[in-house]
């Protein structure tokens, strides 16, 4: 399908998929779409970083190519590979005449693809969705050889040369900030910061992704974790963890926030022991008092 | 009047010079920088004083950082005695001390050896130290406490530091390369060796891991207790990262300041002195607990994601809540891969645990280390090679 043609018609439509992008991220991708260019989306974990690449290949109708980064990373399981076994079966099956040999070997039957070669590659349905996940996983060497495609969307395999893309991916590269991503790579990419939503949006989004919660325990929900951002926590909950929530409260029956459930459940949304201790008893039972009042 | 020509020799042997100061100075410039530089002063007019610095600059200045320190050294070598006629500037090579602007200390130490005046080569100097303390005939000095250092004892104190070539803890990456022995097949290289061969496989090619530095957050106390010891810990800490960008530095008393980022101008001194300016609170009080919870809260995620050592420098002298302050330390120890605690208040034989803050504190930690003078610096800086 063809990209669309505003800010507003983006957001709308990733809305229709379920994802509800606040004005600054809307820009942001409209802006990656429209010039090409890949976008580095920052924020604490939970935020729905992974999920705007999903939305948007859905919303799209393109194919969502992902490589989950990690130390070590390397171009044989990010790019390409030859497929030894086969090439060593090649030369044994070769025996007599082997001229020739080496320039069989090196073709693309020998060519194992991976996620970026992947991408590069074009597709009936328009360019695909290029999500390259947690990029602060990986380590310099990796990111030093992202830019080459990053900035000409090209792979260069020594015995087949270069590999150019037809069109280019619509690229979305997101990191946690456990480390700090090479500024090279920040300057080819159009930034943005997700935020933990408004009071407002959260709702929405609990309405979209999470349908079968009711709207009132929905909206306590989300004031309850409103709240807890704003104390003083090791690791505040993210937008994940308020849909776990609430999947979580509706297994269980609740159809409001009641003290005791809450403390029963806490670990849904609170994954470290200080910030468990800090938050059961007195501190929990006040904050879903608030809650439950009307605001 | 016809300006002078400076002679190619002449000014050969001079430009030679020049980059052995700014090597003595600590920059890196090579022998091949000299060949270089020799070229580039020939392909231009060496008459023009801004051409002729531009030239320099391009061929022996690879980093930002190093700027400073060549436009200081330009400007002092290439000084000319007549006001501004620049071919005699290069004709005569100018070895007064300089009394226009204050030299930096770095480049007045380096410029010590007169050399480019004589008409023999200068006489070659041994270098001052080797390895850290690996020969110091002055055992007094390295187990003097900083706080009781001379001034003069405490610039040559500095000057070790400086020269201090620690190596930093390595730990085994995933990455591999090719290499003679190692764990793991190298499939690429064994088929292209076995085409050479006409198919034949003659050898199973390997790779290894490949080992990369740990990385080592500080964390700094500058409070007013902390005298001396905080800037010579800087001083160390500064020539430990000196080799590569990495790590990062935080200062503390009654607030965290980040200033990672001034400490890695290649000048010790320069980089001290910037830090202070970013930093509001030296010499204060501390709040150890607050300032821990503070860098766990809005750092630790963001630095200590690669296994990093913490070396946390204070005197533990912290009035406020132990209970906070023991609960930090804590999570700051399981976030990181090991967190080492440097006390100058370890000097004393006699040292207890008295103070509420330190007896919050040792429990917490993975190790606890004196750092009062050189020979700690020295123990330390083993410690961490070993780690």
């Amino acid at each position: 399908m063809t990209l669309p043609g505003s800010v507003d018609a983006l957001a709308a439509l990733l809305a229709e998929h379920g994802y509800l992008a606040p004005p600054s991220l809307a820009t942001t991708l409209y802006l990656g779409l429209v010039l090409g260019k890949p976008v580095l989306l920052e924020g604490e974990a939970g935020v729905g970083k992974t999920e705007v690449a999903k939305a948007l290949a859905a919303a799209l109708g393109r194919r969502l190519i992902r490589l989950q980064c990690y130390e070590g990373l390397d171009a044989t399981t990010a790019v390409y590979e030859w497929d030894f076994a086969k090439q060593m079966l090649a030369i044994r099956l070769a025996e007599g005449d082997r001229s020739g040999l080496e320039k069989a070997l090196y073709s693309e039957k020998f060519l194992l693809r991976r996620p970026l070669l992947d991408a590069l590659a074009p597709d009936p349905a328009g360019p695909p969705v290029l999500l390259i996940d947690e990029l602060d996983r990986t380590d310099e060497p990796f990111e030093a050889f992202l830019l080459e495609i990053l900035s000409d969307f090209q792979v260069t395999i020594p015995e087949l040369g270069t590999i150019r893309a037809a069109a280019p991916p619509i690229a979305i590269l997101t990191s946690n900030r456990t480390r700090e991503i090479h500024d090279a790579i920040k300057r080819r990419c159009l930034y943005a910061w997700i935020d933990y939503p408004t009071a407002e949006r959260e709702l929405a989004i609990v309405a979209a992704r999470a349908p079968e919660v009711p709207a009132q325990l929905a909206a306590q929900i989300v004031r309850f974790v409103q709240a807890l951002r704003a104390t003083d926590l090791f690791k505040k909950p993210g937008v994940a963890e308020t849909l776990d929530w609430g999947h979580a409260l509706v297994a269980l029956g609740a159809v409001e926030l009641d003290p005791d459930t809450v403390e029963a459940t806490l670990g849904v949304l609170l994954k470290y022991q200080d910030d468990l201790a800090r938050l059961t008893g007195p501190a929990a039972r006040a904050l879903a008092e608030t809650a439950r009042r009307p605001a | 009047m016809a300006r002078p020509e400076p002679s190619g020799e002449r000014l050969a042997r001079n430009v030679l010079h020049f980059v052995r100061l700014l090597r003595r100075a600590g920059l890196h410039v090579g022998p091949g920088d000299i060949v270089d530089a020799g070229r580039a002063v020939a392909a231009i007019d060496a008459l023009d004083r801004d051409q002729f610095y531009w030239a320099l600059h391009a061929v022996l200045i690879r980093r930002h950082a190093d700027h400073p320190m060549f436009d200081e050294a330009f400007r002092l070598f290439w000084r000319d005695p007549m006001g501004g006629e620049s071919a005699l500037a290069l004709l005569l090579p100018q070895m007064k001390t300089p009394t226009t602007k204050p030299m930096s200390r770095r480049l007045s130490e380096a410029w010590r050896p007169p050399a480019p005046a004589a008409a023999e080569a200068p006489p070659a100097q041994p270098p001052e130290i080797d390895t850290f303390l690996a020969y110091s005939a002055d055992e007094i000095l390295r187990t003097r406490d900083f706080d009781e250092m001379s001034a003069d004892e405490l610039a040559r104190a500095r000057r070790l530091i400086r020269g201090l070539d620690a190596k930093l803890p390595t730990i085994a990456s995933r990455r591999t390369i090719a290499a003679r022995r190692g764990r793991r097949l190298d499939a690429a290289r064994t088929v292209r060796a076995a085409l050479r061969h006409h198919g034949e496989l003659a050898a199973l090619l390997r790779r290894r891991r490949v080992e990369r530095p740990l990385e080592v957050v500080v964390l700094c106390d500058i409070s007013g207790s902390m005298g001396r010891y905080a800037e010579m810990l800087l001083r160390f800490v500064h020539a430990l990262q000196a080799h590569r960008g990495t790590g990062h530095v935080f200062t503390f008393a009654t607030h965290l300041t980040n200033v990672t980022r001034v400490l890695r101008d290649r000048d010790v001194d320069r980089a001290l002195a910037l830090a202070g300016r970013e930093v509001t609170d030296w010499s204060s009080g501390t709040r150890l607990g607050a300032c821990l919870h503070e860098f766990n809260r809005l750092w630790s995620r963001r630095v200590l994601g690669q296994g990093a050592i913490v070396l946390l420098v204070t005197d533990g002298l912290d009035r406020e809540d132990a209970g906070e302050l023991a609960a930090e330390a804590a999570r700051l120890r399981r976030s990181c891969r090991r967190l080492i605690w440097l006390n100058p208040l370890l000097r004393y034989a006699g040292f207890e645990p008295r103070a509420t803050g330190v007896r919050a504190l040792l429990p917490n930690v993975d190790e606890h280390r004196p750092v009062h003078d050189l020979d700690s610096l020295a123990s330390l800086a083993q410690a961490l090679a070993g780690l």
